[in-house]
């Protein structure tokens, strides 16, 4: 196990005081913070190796390409996927999803075809899809929570069982959410996906910084995530998919890098992976990336898990004592990552309650950052009837003094808003 | 400072003019998609002196945060009984300085919420 205190000597931001208090960072499911090592490597790149990639044949070309590839490498190791032609980068999850609903969706879903995705997507796994069924007259169907009590929060397996069948050509779900923090156990539902012969993308956005992945295990065709919540740089994304049928895919966009041969009316396309990356990429931060994943790799994706589970329990066992506060999340904390949504209500004038964002600003006046909003998942907010929640999200460099800085936040806000 | 003075406290937790009004002249909703306020204003405008209409009552509901929420409850509160002259000559400024507190820009939209709103509903009366 590492320990978050050394940890948070390599992250130079953490050093920063608002009015003479440190900062409280709790908004990691948005973006996490960057080591030193990824904002060297940053400097390091622009400073000695900056160059165009796969063209020139002058020294400083050959360096920036070999650090550029050389991320994709460690990427295929952290995913373990089988061939570095499955690694495609992109600008974030978002480009990675919609990439696969503009080329493989338009080309394989039809009238009459069925695509689940579940309650819990993130607008980014939902809105591509929707107006994919929309523009196709696919059908949308959504995995919807479990009723048991006991496992409130989770996705319901045996709906998913039961509803789905031979239309089913594609299921797109989260393997972490980013507002209740719900693992999904993604393994079962694949493998119930594949069995009716349909495609399953995962949204790992919040997942990959969070747990080890095995692509290869899971099976999965697609699987997508950003760089710059598990430690690396903003701007890349990686789009995971399996060889065969990137293979059959059309590119996604047009121009220079992706082409093989251009005559004035006729083009072919470049091998993978690089058939999807068009233009100049974002070589720095892909470069700096590398020192994120290998950051992540030193300490181990299983006990980065156990750290936010033990975080998670420590802030759930201290809300517990908070008569006022409504946790939206589920009963086993080894079912989450690091993250904790709540609302905070007044016992005795029941529906005035204290708005996430007024709960966030005074988190902020206390030095601790916090998200209030509906976390760009407005229809699970639907589900949950409510518009929003406060949400505290922890990574590595967290302890629990952060959890109890929070907490005693969350007594101000009662305080100052007379909520008893 | 306090962006939670007691006078936002205060309008928050115990709003004016909050509820539906009998007979609205106009009536229009707005939201602020960033954080989830919502406000819903009712104007009924008395134009017995055409030259000088007079807001005779004025209503909203909504739900959010305490900036945006009690902002629309100062307007109210302001505007009620006033003529509509009035309501055009509230600005921005205005809003800041009922608040009277400093606000970030993120929370400059729930501020700003009620106000444009307001300004919605005086450009649509005019083509009424």
């Amino acid at each position: 196990m590492f320990d978050p205190k050394t940890i948070q000597q390599d992250f130079p931001i953490l050093a920063r005081e608002f009015d003479g208090r440190r900062l409280v960072y709790l908004d990691n499911a948005s973006t996490s913070q960057k080591p030193k090592s990824v904002i060297d490597a940053l400097t390091k790149y622009y400073t000695q190796h900056n160059a165009n990639i796969h063209r020139a044949v002058y020294t400083l070309a050959e360096e920036a390409t070999l650090a550029y590839e050389g991320t994709r490498e460690e990427v295929r190791k952290f995913i373990n996927a089988k061939q570095l032609e499955e690694i495609i980068f992109t600008r974030n999850t978002t480009e990675s999803i919609n990439l696969v609903a503009y080329t493989w969706g338009t080309e394989n879903i039809h009238a009459g075809d069925t695509i689940i995705v579940s309650t819990l997507e993130h607008h980014s796994n939902l809105v591509p899809w929707q107006q994919l069924a929309k523009k196709t007259g696919a059908t949308l169907k959504v995995i919807p929570f479990s009723d048991d009590p006991e496992k409130a929060y989770t996705l319901d397996l045996e709906w998913f069982r039961k509803n789905v069948d031979s239309s089913l050509k594609l299921l797109a779900i989260t393997q972490a959410s980013n507002t209740t923090g719900t693992i999904v156990p993604v393994k079962e539902f694949i493998d119930i996906a594949h069995a009716h012969g349909a495609v399953t993308l995962i949204d790992a956005a919040q997942s990959a910084s969070h747990m080890p992945i095995d692509v290869q295990y899971l099976d999965t065709d697609f699987l997508a995530f950003s760089s710059h919540k598990m430690l690396g740089p903003t701007g890349v994304g990686v789009l995971y998919g399996k060889q065969s049928i990137l293979e059959k895919m059309p590119p996604f966009l047009f121009g220079g890098d992706m082409i093989r041969e251009v005559h004035q009316y006729e083009s072919t396309w470049n091998d993978l992976p690089w058939k999807f990356e068009a233009g100049t990429p974002n070589i720095a931060d892909v470069v700096a990336f590398r020192e994120a994943l290998r950051y992540l790799k030193k300490l181990g994706l299983d006990n980065v898990l156990a750290h936010d589970q033990e975080l998670v329990a420590y802030t759930k066992s201290r809300l517990a004592k908070i008569p006022q506060v409504v946790v939206h999340a589920p009963r086993d904390t080894k079912q989450m990552t690091g993250i904790v949504s709540f609302e905070l209500s007044n016992l005795s004038v029941p529906g005035l309650s204290v708005h996430p964002h007024d709960i966030a600003e005074i988190f902020n006046s206390e030095g601790v950052a916090i998200r209030g909003g509906h976390h760009c998942a407005q229809p699970l907010m639907e589900k949950l009837k409510i518009s929003s929640t406060a949400r505290m999200s922890f990574y590595i460099y967290n302890t629990k003094e952060d959890v109890d800085a929070a907490i005693d936040a969350i007594k101000k806000v009662l305080e100052t808003f007379h909520v008893n | 400072m306090d962006m939670y003075a007691e006078n936002i406290l205060d309008h928050f937790q115990h709003p004016r003019h909050k509820g539906a009004i009998i007979t609205p002249t106009i009536e229009l909703e707005d939201a602020n998609p960033l954080c989830g306020d919502k406000l819903k204003l009712a104007l009924q405008i008395d134009s017995t002196n055409p030259k000088n209409p007079v807001i005779k009552d004025i209503g909203f509901e909504g739900s959010g945060c305490a900036i945006s929420q009690a902002a629309m409850s100062m307007i109210a509160e302001e505007l009620y009984g006033k003529n509509l002259l009035d309501a055009e000559n509230i600005t921005k400024e205005t809003i800041y300085e009922m608040l009277g507190v400093p606000l970030s820009t993120a929370r400059v939209k729930c501020a700003l919420l009620s106000y444009s709103l307001l300004k919605k509903a005086l450009i649509l009366l005019k083509h009424q």
